[in-house]
């Protein structure tokens, strides 16, 4: 998302806070051809899962736990956004693999994952119950919370110091969130996050090179230079 | 309504490394083989070529070869006491699917299992009396003699492209080897790995202290191959996607690509895939099997196979689910201790630490699955004494690498926050500067770890599942506080910049972290058919045409990974079924 401007997603957000008027007005709005040029990488190429509500959420959380450095970009500008999206719309956010009979019981945490939810709907679950924690401590959802608040409740959700009134386990919510944070960073760019496999040259993975029988004593205890390739690259 | 099918010499049930074996061998002794597979079949051309088999994502977190928990799973529990759940997903081991089996996407580490696990009951109770053994510990011999399948090991190293250094050929200690090893008749068919930062370090601190550690023998070709069936193997690229994918350069040995290609090319042989197996059929009287009933999962539609002889050759878990749905042999009950299927289900445990190593790059990225530099001190090596220490069996501890990929290898100092700007920092510093050094450690059985069928969870045929009842014991608890006692003292002496110690697994077994797709007994080998499933030819005491094949067998676990044995026993196998079919019957008096 640019910080100049008005973009898609506030066009959007306006449209849901203003409702049904607010939506008539939508062509007005919308940036000129000239405006959408600009952006070298638009913030977001659409969402196929994500609602408005729950793509703030996911945007501020994965630029609160990726923030911009000297190491890499941003969460959302490494596309850890997107890939979530396309996780949770995809067959492992429905459940694929995921043996969904009960009867349900929630067992002891050796027994693992009980919910009669599915990844997707334990995700929409959890933001919301995440958002309304924030409303009722802050006054605020989560995205529009500052740096400081946003660390107390990733603090709070990570050693379940905040449990949810009426929402999923928060240890599990947490687990899942998690994961797909990790998974946006680290998984090959194919899957729309690890942008530019900026994760990858981060810690130094050299990413799906086929080959390192000549390497192996050539580089022992030695900084390996490589290029960073993905499956694409060699497609 | 379904199709009764016309008999054929034999059905197998799955085709992975012991299905692949008795298809090959049977069919060149001879006889009418149909194999029925639940998943489909696999090529290296087609299905693990680079670059798409180079995706961590779908092989590893999102599990592509693996079993498919929403169609059949298990439920489980710590003791009898808990009410069984089912595992929704996968976590703590992985069973495989498909043509070629778990052997598709196993790493290769290729062990021999010695006396001290054939003759574990007789060999404790000489040294160190009945009562060591606790009353709860329901370990027996197993009915065979390393002497006995020595030549069946040989035969699955060179099928399988083992690379590794003999520690002992026919007595005598080799420099370089695994001295506890017991004797073999000669080398490896392949020299070891190259080895790699990681392991070279603990091989040196390992040997200051006085042990004796080893390259680890695995099935990663270390130059090209063609095996005495004629396989050929590509040399080992080193390329880190190892373990939990199939392999493009046709470097690990893996039954799609040896045993199987020959029994298809065999017209003996047929291969039906999508075939689910749903029971195997008893004779009315009780004393042989008739075949097996099975559903085309591609269209429902369902097949009656009438065989001569059956063979259980599905993944170890499955294999017993099988016996269990068709009412063969008397289910064990942990109460009475009468019955035995189901019996001795044993799993393993272990113990790890991570050393971080400022300014060193150990490069996780090149190595194979098996590039581990191992040691036997307090395993194999009978001359640790057990006894101040109270527990039977034993762990070897080794250091390298195993698939390092990102998504599930991202070694931190503990305290390390866990995302944010530190987060980073510490993620980037330490990711090519950290290596581990791991324990895996044996698991005696015990009267309360067992399978039944659970009594409320259905499958997608509607069948009940698998329950499985496991929990670490006093035993394995002590073993695991050696174990970490010893990596740590290692670990040390090594002198990390930072240090993750190693903890003893105490805590109940969870389903969650992958630990390892090492699930053994439940229909265990033995001499008496009161205490045993089958006998010392994998053969059921109770259908004498009827074979359980795999690692069910094992009537407890050791510390090394199954498949040296498993392929073993099933060559071994191959040569009681051909004796068989000259002369049907019982192959030991019950």
């Amino acid at each position: 998302m640019t910080d100049k401007g008005f973009g898609r997603r506030d066009f959007l957000k306006g449209a849901v806070v203003g409702g049904a008027a607010a939506a008539t007005t939508a062509p007005s709005v919308l940036p000129t051809p000239a405006q959408a040029q600009q952006p070298a990488t638009p913030a977001s190429p659409g969402y196929e899962f994500l609602n408005i509500e729950e793509a703030a959420f996911v945007e501020a959380l994965v630029d609160h736990m990726v923030p911009a450095d000297e190491l890499s970009p941003k969460g959302t500008d490494i596309g850890i956004h997107i890939f979530i999206d396309r996780a949770l719309a995809g067959s492992w956010g429905k459940g694929d693999r995921l043996y969904m009979q009960g009867p349900w019981r929630i067992g002891v945490p050796s027994q693992g994952y009980q919910l009669p939810l599915t990844p997707a709907q334990l995700y929409r679950a959890g933001i919301q119950a995440t958002n309304a924690y924030c409303r009722k401590q802050y006054k605020k959802a989560f995205d529009q919370l500052d740096e400081k608040q946003r660390e107390e409740v990733l603090v709070g959700l990570s050693t379940a110091k905040i449990s949810f009134d009426s929402g999923p386990p928060v240890r599990v919510f947490w687990s899942t969130v998690y994961q797909t944070v990790m998974e946006g960073m680290f998984s090959d760019p194919i899957y729309g996050g690890n942008r530019n496999k900026a994760g990858w040259k981060m810690i130094g993975f050299p990413g799906v090179i086929a080959v390192h029988r000549e390497n192996i004593e050539k580089y022992k205890d030695k900084r390996f230079p490589h290029d960073t390739v993905g499956i694409a690259d060699m497609s | 309504m379904v199709t009764k099918l016309k008999e054929v010499d034999a059905v197998i049930v799955g085709l992975g490394w012991t299905g692949g074996i008795l298809a090959k061998e049977l069919t060149e002794a001879g006889l009418k083989v149909v194999a029925l597979e639940r998943g489909g079949m696999r090529s290296t051309d087609k299905d693990f070529a680079v670059p798409g088999i180079r995706d961590e994502l779908r092989f590893v977190n999102r599990q592509d070869l693996m079993m498919n928990t929403a169609r059949d799973t298990l439920t489980i529990r710590n003791n009898p006491s808990q009410e069984a759940l089912p595992m929704r997903r996968l976590g703590s081991f992985l069973p495989g699917d498909g043509v070629g089996g778990s052997g598709v996407h196993w790493s290769g580490h290729t062990w021999r299992w010695t006396d001290m696990e054939f003759k574990v009951r007789s060999m404790y109770e000489e040294r160190y009396g009945k009562n060591f053994i606790p009353a709860d510990m329901t370990i027996q011999d197993w009915g065979i003699t390393y002497a006995e399948i020595e030549p069946y090991y040989d035969r699955f190293e060179y099928t399988a492209a083992i690379s590794g250094k003999a520690g002992n050929i026919k007595g005598q200690i080799q420099p370089g080897g695994n001295p506890f090893e017991a004797p073999r008749a000669r080398e490896y068919p392949l020299p070891p790995l190259a080895t790699i930062l990681s392991s070279e370090m603990f091989d040196k601190a390992a040997r200051n202290t006085g042990y004796h550690p080893f390259p680890r023998p695995t099935a990663n070709a270390s130059r090209a191959y063609t095996n005495p069936d004629g396989a050929k193997f590509g040399a080992c690229q080193y390329c880190g996607f190892c373990g939990r994918f199939g392999c493009e350069a046709n470097a690990k040995g893996s039954a799609h690509m040896t045993v199987i290609p020959i029994a298809m090319r065999n017209p003996n042989f047929e291969l039906r895939e999508h075939c689910w197996v749903t029971k195997v059929l008893k004779d009315s009287d009780g004393k042989r099997v008739t075949g097996v009933t099975y559903t085309n999962i591609l269209n429902g539609d369902e097949f009656e196979q009438p065989a001569g002889i059956v063979m259980l050759c599905a993944y170890a878990i499955n294999n017993v689910h099988l016996m269990l749905l068709s009412g063969i042999g008397e289910p064990y009950d942990p109460v009475t201790q009468k019955g035995v299927i189901g019996k001795n289900y044993c799993y393993q445990t272990g113990a790890g630490a991570t050393l971080f190593f400022e300014g060193r790059h150990f490069n996780p990225f090149m190595s194979a699955g098996g590039s581990n530099v191992t040691m036997d001190d307090f395993n194999t090596n009978w001359d640790f004494d057990r006894g101040p220490h109270g527990f039977v069996g034993g762990y070897n501890v080794g250091a390298g690498f195993n698939t390092p990929l990102p998504l599930s290898f991202r070694p931190l100092p503990r305290g390390t926050p866990q995302w944010g700007k530190a987060w980073k920092t510490a993620t980037a510093k330490w990711w090519g500067s950290a290596m581990n050094i791991g324990s895996s450690g044996s698991v005696m059985a015990n009267r309360y770890n067992y399978y039944d069928l659970d009594p409320t969870y259905k499958n997608a045929f509607g069948l009940p599942m698998m329950r499985m009842t496991f929990d670490y014991k006093e035993n394995e608890h002590k073993l695991g506080r050696h174990a970490a006692e010893i990596v740590n003292s290692i670990a040390k002496s090594m002198n990390p910049t930072h240090l993750n110690e190693a903890s003893a697994r105490t805590e109940p077994w969870s389903v969650v972290p992958y630990q390892s797709t090492h699930n053994t007994g439940g229909t265990i080998m033995g001499t008496d058919p009161k205490t045993s499933a089958v006998n010392k030819y994998l053969q059921s005491w109770d259908c004498h045409n009827l074979f359980c094949v795999g690692a069910n067998v094992f009537p407890h676990n050791s510390s090394y990974n199954p498949t040296g044995p498993v392929g073993a026993l099933t060559y071994w196998t191959a040569d009681a079924i051909k004796r068989y079919v000259k002369n049907p019957g019982p192959m030991v008096p019950a």
